[in-house]
């Protein structure tokens, strides 16, 4: 398993002391937020929300080699999941997510268990089919969905019955915060134990993989299905941070968005989604504010070039400048 | 002397100056009053030519304006872009631009979904929205924070359904485009056509997105219907309709189109070519209109972005909508207070509108003459010609809904 290692740090070995003590560092910084950048936090919270959805995809693109243009299908399914049923009364928010979480892994297992017999483009043009055949059945279903119009009604009641989601967006952003650090720890776990290993495996090698016995295709499916029930709860947040849910949440345009932040960042880097997103967020944040107009063109400027310049994402830069340092002072 | 004086120096140095510049601050506040004004509108993407018409209204009216402001005060317009019909996005921009941006009044409204949402907002936030051109009645029962200068589909359906069932026609259609201003128009038409003795044979609802129509037109044709109503939104759209109408032979045949003046929006026109002659439309304006009020705002609008762009009902909407902030923010000398401007805004009037006597009345609607056009040809170019007014006509479903 040579291979393995050209893609990303071998993570559990280098967790050297400082890096744990430096762990919880970004994590208390982005907690003070709202005392340094008070008005930021529905942006903050978006930014989030797509981390969460972001590390979901990371399961597959980066970790088990799946990739995928229809991912908004199960971050959608969620979000409607979530705000349906808050429309029907039933308003907890972390029994909602719930909820969405088991009906997008659902829905990831049905999709999973046709889609991932197949490979490369036609398993691409599976996701994104998947994906339309979800926005096509909201969008015509407009007694459920509400369609183009969006959902209306949306309210869902105080987390633990104390803290209502309120308009400065608070209660949102901390609870996205803290569904965030719990599903990193989950995704950590999962990529550095026997099972993560294993996908990887499959990624660069499934015919050896194979060889020595391990079931493609259900670790396939299996790692398929997390990852929907973690899209899933991204949706499920990002209804209860707007108490909206709108036809853009199982876009195709949604897809190839946390697609490119991924990429970004720098997918199978388990970080990758922490500097992706927020970059990509930030940047059409400056540019829509600076010409409301044109800020499309500026968008697709930067990823042209950081795709040209930076085939690894940000965090592939990184990487490179750091083993050359490192080579210099070996060579000193 | 020590290096703690120093810093203590320092320090106390840092705390004069902030206090000194926070008083300043204050003193140059007193004196101009700055009112923030959020404009959510669509500038990037397929329809982004109908958030233009608005956008060009607002600076054009600010332009030539901002001299009847009171001394002292001042406006800033801060812009945002919410890509299309897309209502969480357009709710997240009024969320930042009420926390972050700190504006006192909020504006745009371009899409009922994106108004709908915006509006639900302003209820808990409590600031005035001024939505421009949302078309679906339920838009100002969403708080009571809104006001409407567009129209809504069933002012410019409703009696639509019955001038088309005077005329003698008796077998209808509808097709709409399939979100809530759509469903207005089709309910609004089909009730009152069918009320005074028509029949709907047929109804479809299209995907806003769709970009395809000959499929559902064909159908159109084969069923024969004696008039066919239409909506969509307008902008390119409404030229993509026109040529598959044409394409699959309607515009040629007995059947008549009829619909919102959305069908045939004058700045479309040159784009739809002749197949658009003979098209009936009901609208509260229209760019060829003869008021004086009219020719000078097409005047001016024609001096600032070029002789052969035309205002349409989407800038119309826009001007009105300004008219109502400058009078709301000059009665109040700069300070928005929100329930007072709200008050006013909801007995506010305009005699003298480009589309004539204009007033919002206490739901928040507007009240406005509609005008039954035809599209001729004027001096070889096309136009919407008006041949009847009906007078003062509020939001129907309000009326009709009242309990």
């Amino acid at each position: 398993m040579t291979a393995v290692s050209t893609s990303g740090p071998a993570y559990p070995a280098a967790s050297s002391q400082l890096r744990r003590l430096a762990l919880p560092l970004p994590w208390l910084a982005t907690a003070a937020l709202p005392l340094f950048l008070p008005g930021y936090e529905p942006l903050a919270t978006q930014i989030l929300v797509m981390i969460v959805f972001a590390l979901s995809l990371d399961l597959l693109v980066g970790y088990a080699g799946i990739v995928t243009l229809g991912h908004a299908g199960l971050f959608g399914m969620g979000a409607y999941t979530a705000g349906i049923l808050s429309v029907y009364g039933i308003t907890d928010p972390l029994l909602t997510a719930g909820c969405a979480m088991l009906v997008a892994a659902a829905t990831g297992l049905v999709f999973g268990w046709a889609m991932l017999r197949t490979k490369d483009l036609t398993l691409l043009m599976l996701t994104m089919a998947s994906a339309f055949l979800l926005y096509e059945i909201a969008n015509k279903a407009t007694w459920l969905t509400g369609g183009e119009d969006g959902l209306q009604g949306v309210n869902f009641s105080s987390l633990f019955g104390t803290f209502a989601f309120d308009f400065r967006g608070i209660t949102a952003f901390y609870y996205s915060l803290a569904v965030l650090f719990v599903v990193f720890l989950a995704v950590r776990a999962l990529i550095a134990s026997p099972f993560g290993w294993s996908l990887r495996g499959i990624r660069e090698n499934s015919a050896r993989m194979a060889a020595i016995g391990c079931p493609i295709l259900k670790r396939r499916v299996i790692v398929y299905v997390i990852s929907a029930a973690l899209a899933g709860l991204a949706g499920a947040l990002q209804a209860q941070a707007t108490q909206f849910v709108a036809l853009y949440s199982l876009s195709f345009e949604l897809s190839g968005n946390i697609l490119i932040m991924l990429i970004l960042g720098g997918s199978g880097r388990l970080y990758g989604a922490f500097i992706g997103v927020p970059a990509f967020m930030f940047a059409q944040d400056l540019l829509a504010k600076q010409d409301p107009a044109n800020w499309f063109l500026g968008l697709g400027i930067i990823l042209i070039v950081l795709v040209m310049l930076a085939p690894g994402g940000i965090l592939g830069i990184a990487e490179r400048v750091m083993a050359a340092i490192r080579r210099r002072r070996g060579a000193a | 002397m020590g290096i703690p004086a120093m810093i203590s120096r320092r320090l106390f140095g840092i705390a004069f100056g902030t206090g000194a510049a926070v008083l300043l601050a204050g003193a140059l506040q007193a004196q101009a009053q700055t009112v923030k004004i959020g404009v959510i509108l669509t500038y990037s993407g397929r329809d982004a030519a109908l958030g233009e018409q608005i956008d060009r209204s607002i600076d054009l009216f600010v332009k030539l304006h901002e001299k009847e402001l009171p001394q002292g005060v001042k406006i800033e317009l801060i812009k945002r872009d919410d890509t299309g019909v897309n209502p969480d996005l357009a709710k997240r921009l009024a969320q930042e631009l009420v926390l972050r941006d700190k504006v006192q009044i909020l504006t745009g409204g371009q899409w009922t979904p994106n108004a709908m949402a915006v509006a639900a907002l302003t209820k808990e936030a409590k600031i005035p929205f001024v939505t421009m051109t949302a078309g679906g009645s339920a838009v100002t029962l969403q708080s009571p924070y809104v006001v409407r200068t567009g129209w809504t589909l069933w002012q410019t359906s409703y009696p639509l359904g019955e001038w088309a069932a005077k005329q003698g026609w008796k077998n209808g259609y509808t097709v709409v485009s399939d979100f809530a201003p759509g469903h207005d128009g089709e309910a609004a038409f089909t009730k009152s056509f069918t009320e005074n003795g028509g029949k709907i044979i047929g109804s479809v609802r299209i995907p806003l997105k769709t970009t395809d129509y000959l499929p559902y037109f064909q159908k159109i044709k084969d069923m024969n219907p004696d008039v066919v109503y239409v909506f969509n939104p307008g902008g390119p759209q409404a030229t993509a309709f026109m040529k598959a109408f044409d394409d699959v032979g309607i515009t040629k045949s007995n059947i008549k189109l009829i619909g919102p003046g959305d069908i045939t929006a004058s700045d479309e026109l040159p784009n739809m070519g002749k197949r658009a002659l003979g098209v009936i439309t009901m609208l509260q304006y229209s760019p060829a209109a003869t008021r004086k009020a009219n020719v000078d705002f097409v005047a001016a609008w024609k001096k600032e972005y070029g002789a052969n762009t035309v205002p349409n009902y989407f800038a119309a909407a826009g001007w009105d909508g300004m008219r109502a902030i400058f009078d709301v923010i000059k009665a109040q000398n700069g300070k928005i207070d929100p329930d007072a401007t709200m008050k006013l805004l909801r007995q506010w009037k305009n005699p003298n509108s480009p589309r004539g006597p204009v007033r919002i009345d206490e739901h928040g609607d507007i009240v406005q003459n509609l005008y039954m056009r035809r599209v001729e040809e004027k001096d070889g170019v096309l136009a919407n010609v008006e041949f009847a007014t009906i007078e003062q006509v509020g939001d129907p479903w309000k009326v009709l809904n009242k309990k």
